[in-house]
């Protein structure tokens, strides 16, 4: 699983960051940054999907 | 400052929320989830004749169309009332909250820094510290027995102190601070000469704050303002005052509405109190479902061209107003729109808007409404209403929360 996120779409709702802290991180404007590759490690592909459901500008999206 | 004493509408009591309605009522606030849910079963978006012409769109779908399009909404004013201010885009009176593209990204990106996560999150002790020493104080009247009202003596102190902390402005002004915003956001259909003056009186106290800060230069927002740069050069000072003023104004009746709104909840729902209490771990979830639910805030727009929306006529300075806690309720986009459930984990909710205006402080309100939640049901696990529905004292306007919430807590 692999994780991506749009920035033109993000606008800084911090939920992803907040909700996966070890998936996402935020730059010093608040906006949303995959961390590394944007691989998911299976433990955390729960996160991951949690992340997407909750971002309100469907900034996230999950490829397999 | 309270909202009683607002005057009734200039335009007399509402005939009919779907052609006549009056955000500015004071029905409009107490009754809003069960109007938004009449209004999108008739016609999903309302036009009223008041304040010069208003739409209100109540679907997620249509809340978020217009969000999105700075083409044909735009920002320059985005409080509805009876005045239609001169103020000019892109920038609007209080960039970048006023301001249309491409003005806005570069004005919302001199803002950002200093509220993005970690640096907001710099901020947590100081406001843990503060919902104590405010507990501290309405602990004795709990203990003497009294009621307690937990919008005047908790909810509304919290964002105006931390605000005027960051801002670097006297503490001691907080009282004038809410009466600002007073006039700003709920004087809405009073006579037009009062909101004028009104305006003058606080750029004039913005004013004299900046010259204070130009004179004893010191580490806060103010300076940061005063010295970031727009294109290599200086804002001028009537710039610096109006994110002052945007920061001042939008960050304070929001959270306090937000922290009273989630308080009222628990103060009517004993099980989710019990059950926060009884599970701390579901904080997460229940403070995103309160803003779901209870999104404070409204937005507007002001129409930019005539143009058809979705069958609707919109004429050039309409206003719209952008409900976000309609669109949070809509069942076309939440399961169970209509539920407040505390462990909600897929919450998409548009509680600080939708596209590029995104609530700059939205890392700071959740932090304060946090944290106030935690300390109030840590202190007092068990409160309820005082007086009943009867006590509560909703706002008047585009911020929805209660401005009068009497509880009576158990002893503790």
């Amino acid at each position: 699983m692999r994780i991506h996120v749009d920035s033109e779409k993000c606008q800084g709702h911090n939920r992803c960051y907040a909700i996966a802290p070890d998936l996402f991180d935020v730059d010093d404007y608040g906006n949303a940054i995959v961390i590394g590759d944007g691989s998911v490690p299976a433990e955390l592909e729960e996160k991951a999907r949690l992340a997407l459901a909750n971002c309100p500008e469907f900034a996230i999206t999950i490829s397999e | 400052m309270t909202t009683h004493d607002t005057p009734a509408s200039i335009y007399g009591p509402v005939t009919d929320w779907a052609t006549d309605f009056d955000h500015g009522d004071p029905e409009y606030n107490r009754r809003a989830h069960e109007i938004w849910a009449e209004l999108r079963g008739r016609c999903p978006v309302a036009h009223s004749d008041r304040y010069g012409g208003t739409w209100l769109p109540v679907t997620h779908e249509h809340v978020r169309r217009i969000a999105y399009d700075t083409e044909n909404f735009t920002s320059r004013s985005v409080v509805v009332s009876t005045v239609v201010p001169d103020d000019q885009a892109p920038v609007g009176g209080a960039p970048p909250i006023t301001s249309d593209p491409p003005f806005h990204h570069e004005a919302r990106r001199l803002v950002l820094p200093p509220f993005s996560p970690k640096k907001i999150a710099e901020w947590e002790p100081e406001v843990r510290r503060l919902c104590n020493e405010l507990l501290d104080r309405v602990e004795v009247d709990v203990k003497g027995g009294r009621v307690v009202d937990a919008a005047v003596a908790y909810a509304q102190h919290i964002p105006v102190n931390v605000i005027a902390r960051m801002l670097g402005f006297p503490l001691e002004d907080d009282d004038l601070f809410r009466e600002f915003v007073h006039e700003i956001l709920e004087n809405i259909n009073g006579e037009p000469e009062n909101r004028i003056r009104a305006f003058e009186r606080i750029d004039a106290y913005l004013m004299a704050q900046i010259d204070d800060h130009a004179a004893n230069p010191r580490d806060d927002l103010t300076g940061y303002l005063m010295n970031v740069e727009l294109g290599g050069e200086k804002l001028p000072k009537e710039m610096v005052a109006g994110f002052i003023l945007l920061l001042l104004v939008a960050g304070i009746d929001t959270t306090w509405s937000a922290i009273g709104s989630s308080l009222w909840h628990l103060a009517t729902h004993p099980d989710d109190l019990r059950r926060l209490v009884r599970e701390p771990e579901l904080m997460g979830t229940a403070i995103e479902e309160f803003l779901r639910v209870y999104a404070p805030v409204t937005m507007a727009r002001l129409v930019a061209k005539d143009h058809d929306f979705d069958g609707c006529p919109m004429k050039a300075d309409e206003w719209v107003l952008l409900p976000f806690p309609a669109a949070n309720l809509d069942p076309a986009e939440f399961e169970h729109a209509d539920q407040v459930l505390i462990d909600r984990v897929e919450n998409r909710h548009a509680a600080f808007g939708l596209g590029i205006h995104r609530c700059l402080g939205s890392n700071l309100a959740r932090l304060e409404l946090r944290v106030a939640v935690e300390e109030f049901v840590k202190r007092f696990p068990e409160f309820e209403l005082a007086h009943g529905e009867d006590g509560v004292v909703w706002s008047v306007g585009q911020i929805r929360g209660p401005r009068q919430l009497p509880v009576r807590v158990a002893s503790v």
